[in-house]
Order: structure tokens, then C-alpha cells, then sequence
């Protein structure tokens, strides 16, 4: 039936570690991952709790079809209170630690509590047990992963962990597994090191052996399989260039946010393009890109495999960055590139490295030193008080920065905070571009409305992921709608944020999504799971869990204010490209949104809504 | 005629797409630990490799059975371990130069690709033709057909 039916409770208060049995009820109303683990987080957790308390609680989290051959059946979320945002947390993530986890028989690990002294958990199979990690504390992702697989003498194992990031109460730290893929927004990682957890370590050899009807679902999962590979994005494109296949295109549409969105487009966009990774270096007459790459199961293989330029000013004597390794992707290069102005591959890559060697979110972190570099510019920050000039477009700042940032060390200390706190301390809240506390990724709303109510409205802070609608604004899936208009954008946001909540709840990626619509995934889950999962029970589970999430953050304070964008997105007009002269229509988007959710004017879903929901 | 797998470590992109159809042949669960060929990442080099048994003409794990558990399939040119023979005294895995013959604790048996009977699941699960089944004798085919492709005779072709 997919669910291996089992939770693994680990109080690290009173460092215990418990089986239990999984809420087969409420598997069948919330599905798996992103549904399944909010459930029993606001089921358990108090809304109003200080996320870096010990009463907050973070779990780690598989669905359904993680660990089998549905294609990038790999995935795993964690869900928490975000120590960013203060709004419920489900960061997703690939590699293999995902489907390891699902192969020890465990649907999800509950943490609660905080150890008294650092702690990571080792699974193998059954045996579970909380292991002493001071030889850890202070360590990086990488070191930490080695040390574990050493000490084990099990090069299988699979190993999530905090960097130095997530132990030095970086806002933004993400939880990185197998080197560098990432569950990496909204301060999941923080919490993580608030509870003085370092690691997972898992070794699974159980399997997933339960699927409901296996013949069927080898028939669905081949099927979906070939819609994958005859899909141009999903078949040549993500293969080929990764998602950075976006850099030109959202450039030359002038929704590329440069300069902490001051600009729309960026003039050294193509320096840092997926064709610039593959062109030839002058350096050394190598490309940047070795290869592609794979998470578990997946037959897209968008991941970067990419070397750094061993003469960059970044890495010079510094070989430990000079091996193939992940990056860079299309948010990342934005964040640390555009966002910053700065056109320097290599750096943008060094700065990449380090966000994965240390756990930390690159899009948070690129778009808080953008933020940085814009008080620099109007003089409110110093070159003493930041400790080096930092003007935009300053690739040795970036690498600097992030070096600090990592270790809590100096200004980088203040960084740590995100834009958000960062930009009150200094007295122009309106120069973070975020929403809940959350960094923009990569999508000027000028340019692409549609993504502004995507941002006002996700329930973990901006992000592309909740609500995808670059896909049918710019690239036409499933139907192409006008960018720069905001009719229709209310029922688009609604539509896509509900099917993506199953497809983040089912244990795949979304990244399916620019191929798959629900009636792809629908025959593969009805095939996996007991009970019957048919294209209404799937919509409705999306519904509902996306009002779930919105009802959690309504009682942990959140209000309309909040689904709101900076006042620049509002009142400065992009000044180039297609969308030149537009602001960001979200005032003329939310009220509708509102109304086709069945929410008050104060975005609180009705007593209608949540009855038809079974909320 | 006689195939045999042929791997273009070029094309492998780590997905594990092939450990897993493995498992589920052999085992019918979905599980790499079962999984008789095996993908290495070497994370530094940004290389994958897929590896499994070459079925060799001279098979020392065969040689070395001492109960003669291990037999050659006429029809695919597999040696497959008779599990109801096998004692699980793990010669095999000492007298395999490549290591792919290996002991599974569960069954207290030693495993190996057996080809699938002649229609392995890892070549069929494969998303790029990293792993393919092909005519054992013709293995350097495509590398022949690319080389092939450089030999300099546009103008003749072209006249």
C-alpha cells in the first residue's frame, strides 16, 4: 500500500526513540510528505511556539511513492515552523536520503524536544539510536557526512545534516543530504541546530515492497515514464541545461529581478547562463558543467555537476573546492548573481559551494546581500561596518560574505538575519524583497504577475515552488496566458497551488509538473496506495491542504497584510523590457483569490469552506 | 546469438532506475540493498559508473563452487547460482576478480546477475541507454560506428 504505516518518534529531550503506528485515516485525507506531516505538526504544535524553542517540532518526512519506480521517486520534505518566516515550513528535497529512509521502513520521523548536548540519529533498519555528535558539532555538511560513513565503516549510508549555518543560527539554514541537494528554505536547518540535532544517518534495506497492485502500477509509472521523455522541457531541456535553460529567457523577458529589483533585467545575464556553463573557459579550456545528474529515480536528470575554475581569485589554494560538484541551478544563480549584480560565474559558484558545504539556502542568502549591497549604495550601511566595500556587482564581496556568513563571523553575523530583519534593524523595511520574512526567488512579478499572488499567498513565504505559474505565463504549460496581465491570475494561482500540494504530498518532484498534470500521477498513486485515489479525491486533497497550512498560519498570527509584496513591486514601474511602465497588480488579484478560495476579505477561509473540506 | 549487457558508464546519470527493476525482478520489492548491479558516483569526479557481473567465458566463481551450484544457461550464457545447491560458503565471492558475486544474509545464499533469462530489467529500466542488451559479439559496435564517423571522406560522399 506504499506507506511503510510507520513514524518513528524521537524525543531528544529524553533522548528516546519510539515506533509508532501511521494515522491511516488521515493518510487517505492528506496523502503523504507536505500533506501528511502538516497534519500531524499542527495536530501537535502550537501555533503561536517560538520556532527555535523546544516545544517547535521538525519533521522529516517520505510519501507514497518515494522509494519506488514512479520517476524521481525519491523526494522527502521537512516540515517544522520556519525559523525565517514564523509560517509553517515544507522544504523538499532529492538525492537519495529520501528513498533511504522510505527503505528502512519509516513513512516520517517525528523530532521533538531539544538534546542537551549535540546528538545525531543513526538508523539502520529497525535500530534506532541517538549517537553522541561533539565530534561533529562545528563541522561542515561534507566533513560530516565523511566522518559518519567512516565511523560506520558503511559507505551506503545516507547522511542529511546541518552545516555550520544551521549550528550558528543562520536564519535561512537549510538541511543538506548527499552533498548538495537540499531541503533549503525558510530556516528549516535553524530549527534543526536549535535542537542540537547535527545529522540522519540511514541505511535502509527492507525496500518498498507493499504497492497495492504492482502490475498496474509498472504499466502507470512505464506510461508516465515515456510522458517524461517525450516532453521537450522534461525530455531535452532540464537534461541538457538544468533549470539554468531559464537564464536568458527570463533576462530577455525583463523579469530577471537585478539589483535587489531595482532593474528587471541584468546586462551580464548571459555570463552566467546555462550556456555559459558550457562554453569553453579560457582559463584552463575546460567548461564549468562536467555533466547532469539524477536524484533518485528520476528520469529527467536536471542537477548540475560542475567544476570550478581551480585560478578563481575564490579558490586559489583552496583544492577542497576544486572537485566536480552540484551547482549551479537556476535560483541560486540568480540569487547570488543577478540579484547582486554580480556576472562572475566562478564566484557565483564558490558562493553555491559554500552554501552546500554549510547549509545554507542560496536564494535567502544572494537576495540578503543584494539587500545589503543596496544599503551600502544609499549610504546607510558603511565599508566599516560592513568590513570591505560592497558595492553591487562586487564578486570578491559575495565570496567574502559568504565565507562570514557561514561562520557567524562579523557582518555576516547581521546577514545571517535574512533582508527582511536586516532591513528594519537599519530603518527601510521596504528594501527586503520578501514576503513573510521570505526572499523572492527569481521572477520579477512586473514581468510575470501572476508570481506576485503567488508569493503574497504561499503559505511558507515567497517561493516559485508553491504555485508555479512561470509555466503557463511564460512557457505556455498547460495553456499559455499573457505575463503581464493579471485577469485569470486568481483562479491560475489557486489551481496550480492546489495540484501542487498533491504532487510535494505524493513523493515526487515537481518538476514532473512540466509534463505530468495530475491525470499523469493519479493512475500511479491509485496503483501504490489502498483505498481509491481518484482525480476528485486528489483535488480535494490538494484543497485541503493547502487551507490547512493557510488555518496555521491564520492562528499564528498571519493576516491579508501579510500576503501583501514590497511597496517597490507596487509603486516602482519596471524600467525595461515588456513589462516597462508595469507594476505588480496584486491589490487587483487578492480580492478574487480570496473569493474563489472561499475566504473572507481577511483571508480566513469560511465555515463553508472548511466543512466542505472536512477541515 | 548470444547478448550480453554492455554499459556506456557516458550515459548514466545516477537515477538508480536499474537497482531498483533488479530488486523488483529478483525480489519483487523495490530495494537497491537487493539490487545485483550497482551504480558508483564518484561525487569528486563527477562520474557514474554502473557495474555489475560480465558473465566471463571463464567463470571462476563457477570453477570454484565446491557443490557446483553455479551453472552456465546454454541459452543466454548467464551463470546462475542454483539456490537450492548454493551453502552459502562464499568461495565465489572470493574467487570473483570484480567482486559482483555477493552474499545476502537473509537467504544465506550468494546472488548474481543472472541476465534475467535473457531479458534483463536493468536494461529495460534504463531512461538513457546507459545499459543496453546486445549482441554479445558486437559490444564495440557504437564505439566503432563514432569513430567510424570521423573517418575524412566528405568529398567522396559528396561528389
Amino acid at each position: 500500500m506504499a506507506w511503510t504505516s510507520k513514524v518513528l518518534r524521537v524525543d531528544l529531550t529524553k533522548g528516546t526513540c519510539k515506533s509508532e503506528p501511521l494515522n491511516m485515516e488521515w493518510a487517505q485525507q492528506y496523502l503523504g510528505q507536505r500533506g501528511l506531516a502538516t497534519k500531524y505538526f499542527i495536530s501537535e504544535v502550537d501555533p503561536k511556539v517560538d520556532p527555535l524553542s523546544p516545544e517547535n517540532k521538525l519533521i522529516m518526512v517520505t510519501g507514497p511513492l518515494t522509494g519506488t519506480m514512479a520517476s524521481t521517486g525519491g523526494r522527502y520534505s521537512v516540515v517544522t515552523k520556519g525559523a525565517l518566516t514564523g509560517a509553517i515550513a515544507c522544504s523538499n528535497s532529492g538525492g537519495y536520503f529520501g528513498a533511504e529512509l522510505k527503505f528502512a521502513g519509516w513513512d516520517m520521523i517525528i523530532f521533538e524536544g531539544k538534546s542537551p548536548k549535540p546528538v545525531y540519529l543513526s538508523i539502520e533498519n529497525d535500530k534506532v539510536e541517538l549517537k553522541d555528535a561533539a565530534g561533529l558539532w562545528g563541522k561542515t555538511v561534507w566533513q560530516t557526512e565523511e566522518i559518519i560513513k567512516k565511523s560506520h565503516q558503511d559507505p551506503q549510508l545516507r547522511v542529511s545534516s546541518i552545516g555550520r549555518a544551521g549550528e550558528n543560527g543562520v536564519m535561512y539554514a537549510g538541511i543538506i543530504n548527499d552533498l548538495h541537494r537540499a531541503a533549503g528554505r525558510s530556516g528549516v536547518g535553524t530549527v534543526m541546530g536549535s535542537k542540537n540535532l547535527k545529522a540522519v544517518a540511514v541505511r535502509g534495506t527492507l525496500g518498498v515492497g507493499n504497492i497495492k497492485d504492482p502490475r498496474a502500477f509498472m504499466v502507470a509509472t512505464m506510461a508516465a515514464k515515456k510522458v517524461l521523455a517525450d516532453n521537450a522541457v522534461t525530455g531535452q531541456g532540464l537534461p541538457a541545461y538544468g533549470t539554468q535553460v531559464l537564464m536568458n529567457v527570463i533576462n530577455e523577458m525583463g523579469a530577471l529581478p537585478t539589483r535587489n529589483h531595482r532593474d528587471v533585467s541584468f546586462e551580464d545575464g548571459r555570463k552566467i547562463s546555462a550556456e555559459a556553463m558550457a562554453e569553453k573557459r579560457p582559463t584552463d579550456g575546460k567548461s564549468h558543467l562536467v555533466t547532469n545528474a539524477a536524484c533518485f529515480g528520476c528520469t529527467i536528470a536536471c542537477g548540475r555537476i560542475s567544476k570550478i575554475d581551480e585560478t578563481h581569485f575564490s579558490v586559489v589554494n583552496k583544492p577542497e573546492y576544486w572537485g566536480a560538484s552540484g551547482g549551479l541551478e537556476y535560483e541560486a544563480a540568480w540569487a547570488l548573481g543577478a540579484a547582486n549584480g554580480v556576472g562572475d560565474l566562478e564566484a557565483l559558484q564558490y558562493a553555491n559551494l559554500l552554501c552546500n558545504e554549510d547549509g545554507m539556502d542560496p536564494i535567502s542568502f544572494g537576495a540578503t546581500v543584494g539587500a545589503a549591497m543596496e544599503l551600502y549604495d544609499l549610504g546607510i550601511l558603511t565599508k566599516e561596518q560592513i568590513g570591505m566595500e560592497a558595492p553591487f556587482g562586487s564578486a570578491k564581496a559575495l565570496c567574502e560574505l559568504a565565507e562570514m556568513t557561514v561562520k557567524g563571523e562579523g557582518f555576516g553575523k547581521e546577514l545571517g538575519l535574512g533582508s527582511a530583519r536586516l532591513c528594519e534593524k537599519y530603518g527601510r523595511p521596504d528594501l527586503s524583497m520578501s514576503v513573510k520574512k521570505q526572499e523572492f526567488p527569481a521572477y520579477d512579478s512586473r514581468g510575470i504577475q501572476g508570481m506576485g499572488l503567488t508569493y503574497a499567498t504561499s503559505n511558507r513565504g515567497a517561493c516559485h515552488l508553491r504555485s508555479y505559474t512561470v509555466a503557463s505565463e511564460v512557457l505556455g504549460i498547460p495553456f499559455k496566458t499573457d505575463p503581464l496581465v493579471t485577469e485569470g491570475k486568481a483562479g491560475l494561482v489557486k489551481a496550480f497551488q492546489d495540484a501542487t500540494s498533491v504532487f510535494d504530498s505524493a513523493g515526487v518532484c515537481v518538476f514532473t509538473t512540466f509534463a505530468w498534470s495530475l491525470a499523469d500521477l493519479q493512475p500511479q498513486l491509485d496503483a501504490a496506495c489502498e483505498g481509491d485515489w481518484t482525480m476528485e479525491k486528489l483535488a480535494e486533497v490538494g484543497e485541503r491542504i493547502y487551507n490547512m497550512e493557510r488555518l496555521f498560519n491564520n492562528a499564528a498570527g498571519f493576516t491579508a497584510k501579510d500576503d501583501d509584496l514590497p511597496p517597490r513591486l507596487k509603486t516602482e514601474p519596471a524600467k525595461t523590457g515588456p513589462a516597462k511602465g508595469l507594476v505588480n497588480g496584486i491589490d487587483l488579484m487578492r480580492p478574487e483569490y480570496y473569493q474563489l478560495r472561499g475566504w473572507d476579505e481577511q483571508g480566513v477561509p469560511s465555515q463553508e469552506t472548511l466543512s466542505r473540506l472536512g477541515l | 546469438m548470444l547478448k550480453s549487457l554492455h554499459i556506456d558508464a557516458n550515459k548514466c546519470t545516477g537515477c538508480l532506475q536499474c537497482e531498483m527493476a533488479c530488486s523488483y525482478e529478483n525480489y519483487g520489492v523495490f530495494n537497491i540493498a537487493k539490487s545485483r548491479i550497482k551504480i558508483f558516483n564518484f561525487e569528486h569526479e563527477g562520474r557514474k559508473v554502473p557495474y555489475t557481473c560480465t558473465q566471463c567465458a571463464e567463470a571462476w566463481c563457477l570453477m570454484a563452487c565446491p557443490v557446483d551450484a553455479i551453472r552456465l544457461d546454454a541459452a543466454t550464457g548467464a551463470k546462475v547460482i542454483n539456490e537450492a545447491t548454493c551453502v552459502g560458503c562464499k568461495v565465489c565471492t572470493i574467487a570473483c576478480p570484480f567482486g559482483t558475486v555477493n552474499y545476502v544474509a537473509d537467504t544465506g545464499k550468494v546472488q548474481k546477475c543472472d541476465l534475467c533469462g535473457g531479458d534483463p530489467a536493468c536494461a529495460t529500466a534504463c531512461p538513457t541507454g546507459a545499459i543496453t542488451y546486445v549482441d554479445a559479439d558486437w559490444t564495440g559496435l557504437d564505439k566503432m560506428r563514432a569513430w567510424a564517423g570521423k573517418t575524412d571522406n566528405a568529398t567522396r560522399a559528396s561528389a
